[in-house]
């Protein structure tokens, strides 16, 4: 028998298509067919000036849009040959991995209700809607903060902000030991994914999936640990790793994850002095402060060339993975030496997942299909850019 | 591991191939290669198996256009990760226009999609890619968008989907139909 999942299904994550042949309860063959959210960011982005591409490649992934932009940064900043002040890498490490936190979090409660356990998504979402709190507060937008520029951030962060994080890394250590006490060993959820949708790390590497799919199949490979960027060499944190590579490891991965996460933004908390930079000193990039726009000549000429015409980039390729919350993301970007990109591409870890989906369900049963994509966590948005 | 340790590695496995090392910003972290399109096969075979190399781990596929500044056109741009090693490569091969480049599927059956969507977006054939069609564009999409002399604010209805479009004659005599069919009398409204 033939289904047709999808694109509307409630459990797809958005608009992904399954054609699924099934022998009785078994899948024998699935088709996935995707681009029904393509907006062509990529396209788009060729003809905005180097600043201007944030907002958009922070709507690609857009559970974890800071991770987008800190790619996209890292790449320019890597053809300008800037490097950023310390302050600014230890506050882009806190807002990276509170990302990753809200990311993990609409994982856990989507993931959990889809398996049927309502409850996770309540109590999931209530601790999330602290971090768009937390967002809001930091930039004045809940979802998509456009708040890591080109050079360092686009202004220092606000009076309290940095209080608010500690007040909501203090509470959810305990929330999160509520939700594995719901979920861990409920022998339902048991049931559900242990031995479900299993995948060898060989598979994991040669069908391009990393991250916690590969970390979870035995793998330890994680770029924050292999190719550390913004002082990540110096944090204490342990990657996290299972064996089964089944929905279940993926699960205890991503709940470790979290915690490790806590740790790691507790330490940028401290790091993190209260006043100082929050962009790189180099009028070439960062507008000049609003009191010499006004009194001095050279920096109203600035102000204006930065605002009209942007700036140049030299010309060159780079490419700087970073860990994102479903694996490695990373930014492909070319210049040609002018105020606009040549190209910009991104590495979407979704689309991986979503290719080498037939490694994870055919042969199982079409139930368990929901259980393996949840465990995916595909963003449809980053897979179809 | 530098472009030009990773050169000497390849030259004994992928002999005959002129491999030369390119600059990039990023040429710390990622070395570049720019390998000549007859050879790609070869040469992600090699930097597969050779001991000492083993990029087991495919990342990404992707494509730059670069008309009309430079001929031949395209880059195809690999990036390829050995997870165990911590070491990283980019791979960049120079097509020219309806030039074919061998898929690396066989390599890396990960390869599959991200070929498609250079395809898709770009025009370039991959040979021996089993499955090679579309996959972000509808399927009967006319040209590929992200070549540099695809037209920008083109206006385009895809054929999959045509909303119900009237000209102005047909929407009267509609209108005049409708009126005449169910006349709407005036005890109707009080």
């Amino acid at each position: 028998m033939t289904v047709n999942m999808g694109p509307q299904h409630p459990s797809t994550h958005g608009v992904l298509r399954l054609v699924l042949e099934l022998d009785g309860e078994t899948v024998v063959s699935v088709s996935p067919t995707i681009g029904f959210l393509h907006t062509g960011i990529e396209k788009t982005a060729e003809q905005k000036k180097w600043q201007q591409v944030i907002p958009l490649v922070e709507r690609m992934d857009y559970l974890g849009p800071q991770s987008n932009s800190l790619a996209f940064c890292l790449s320019a900043e890597r053809l300008l040959g800037l490097e950023v002040p310390q302050r600014v890498k230890d506050i882009r490490v806190l807002i990276a991995e509170l990302q990753r936190l809200s990311s993990h979090l609409v994982w856990f409660g989507t993931h959990t209700m889809e398996i049927g356990a309502i409850t996770g998504m309540l109590y999931a979402f209530r601790e999330r809607e602290i971090l768009m709190n937390l967002n809001e507060h930091l930039a004045g937008f809940r979802f998509f903060p456009s708040y890591i520029r080109v050079g360092g951030l686009r202004e220092d962060i606000p009076r309290g902000w940095l209080e608010a994080v500690r007040a909501f890394l203090d509470r959810l250590p305990g929330k999160l030991d509520e939700y594995e006490t719901l979920i861990t060993k409920n022998p339902i959820w048991l049931d559900r994914t242990r031995g479900v949708g299993v995948i060898s790390l060989e598979d994991c590497y040669q069908w391009g999936l990393y991250g916690p799919i590969a970390r979870a199949a035995g793998g330890d490979y994680d770029v924050r640990r292999a190719f550390p960027y913004m002082g990540y060499e110096t944090y204490d944190f342990d990657v996290i790793g299972a064996s089964n590579g089944d929905v279940y490891d993926r699960y205890l991965v991503r709940m470790a994850e979290m915690r490790e996460s806590v740790k790691i933004c507790r330490q940028a908390l401290e790091r993190i002095p209260p006043i100082g930079e929050w962009a790189v000193n180099d009028r070439r990039i960062t507008p000049p402060p609003k009191d010499e726009v006004y009194t001095e000549m050279e920096a109203l000429i600035q102000h204006f060339l930065i605002y009209s015409q942007g700036f140049t980039v030299p010309a060159g390729d780079a490419y700087v993975p970073v860990e994102g919350p479903r694996g490695e993301h990373g930014c492909y970007v070319v210049s040609d030496g002018s105020n606009r990109p040549w190209r910009v591409h991104m590495r979407s870890p979704g689309l991986m997942a979503c290719q080498a989906l037939h490694k994870f369900i055919v042969g199982g049963m079409i139930a368990d299909v929901i259980a393996v994509i949840g465990s995916l966590d595909v963003v449809m948005g980053d897979v179809d850019r | 591991m530098s472009a030009a340790e990773l050169i000497a590695a390849l030259a004994a496995a992928v002999p005959g191939a002129a491999f030369e090392a390119l600059e990039s910003a990023d040429a710390d972290v990622t070395p570049v290669i720019l390998v000549p399109v007859e050879h790609l096969l070869a040469t992600a075979r090699a930097l597969r198996e050779t001991p000492g190399l083993e990029f087991h781990a495919f990342s990404d596929v992707t494509a730059v256009d670069f008309h009309p500044r430079r001929e031949p056109r395209f880059d195809v741009v690999y990036h390829l990760v050995s997870p165990h090693r911590r070491a990283r490569v980019r791979l960049k091969v120079r097509v020219a226009l309806d030039q074919p480049v061998p898929s690396v599927t066989a390599v890396w059956p990960g390869a599959g999609w991200t070929e498609r969507e250079v395809y898709d977006l770009f025009g370039i054939v991959f040979e021996g890619h089993g499955e090679l069609r579309r996959l972000l564009m509808p399927d009967d999409w006319d040209g590929h968008p992200l070549r540099k002399d695809y037209p920008v604010q083109l206006r385009k209805d895809a054929g999959t989907f045509m909303p119900l479009q009237v000209t102005e004659e047909e929407f009267r005599a509609n209108m005049e139909r409708d009126r005449t069919a169910r006349p709407r009398s005036k005890d109707a409204h009080g």
